[in-house]
């Protein structure tokens, strides 16, 4: 697959779902600890996401860098917007931002 | 692959000269750090900014020769 073919599924993906996670791994096997951080904050919070592993897919892996302009995985979008990566989002996530943000954006969360 | 703190300290400097950089070896193994940068420049940038400034800094090396940096990122007080 091409970078420009690439970068539409990702848009598709951040556009269709109001809450993206680009990990390694599945939300229930996270293949990393930084990215299983980023699940426990989203599950903590009981927020619906749609994880997505980029470790099946080479050219997604390398093209969510470069379309978030981000060096690693993994990233985090709400709302088509650009969160942050595991750092960002567990700081967001301790100060209570993360919630009063994905409350704001009127994202569902879990029964 | 590993990297000295040392010379991610000197690679942050180099892009943002004013920056205070506190750099911690995670584990001793010259591979996990943890890194926190405070500069005048990150004043009114967004988070997501701020560690995109320091990734630019390290030209690259931020997921390849560096496997794990945590950052920190922040303006200083009153700024």
């Amino acid at each position: 697959m091409d970078e420009n073919a690439t970068f539409a599924q990702i848009r598709r993906e951040i556009e269709d779902n109001p809450v993206v996670l680009f990990m390694k791994g599945t939300p229930v096997f996270p293949q990393c600890g930084f990215s299983a951080a980023v699940v426990h904050a989203l599950s903590q919070l009981g927020v619906k996401f749609k994880g997505i592993d980029v470790l099946v897919d080479p050219s997604l892996r390398d093209g969510v860098k470069q379309f978030s302009q981000w060096p690693t995985v993994p990233q985090l979008y709400v709302g088509g917007e650009f969160v942050g990566g595991c750092d960002i989002v567990r700081e967001m996530y301790e100060s209570g931002e993360l919630k009063t943000m994905l409350d704001e954006k009127g994202v569902e969360y879990a029964d | 692959m590993a990297m000295e703190s040392s010379e991610i300290e000197r690679l942050i400097k180099q892009a943002i000269p004013d920056a205070r950089v506190t750099i911690e070896d995670l584990r001793g193994d010259g591979d996990h750090y943890a890194a926190h940068v405070v500069s005048a420049e990150f004043a009114g940038k967004s988070r997501v900014q701020q560690h995109q400034m320091v990734y630019r800094a390290l030209q690259g090396k931020m997921g390849t020769a560096l496997h794990a940096l945590a950052l920190q990122t922040g303006a200083p007080e009153g700024s």
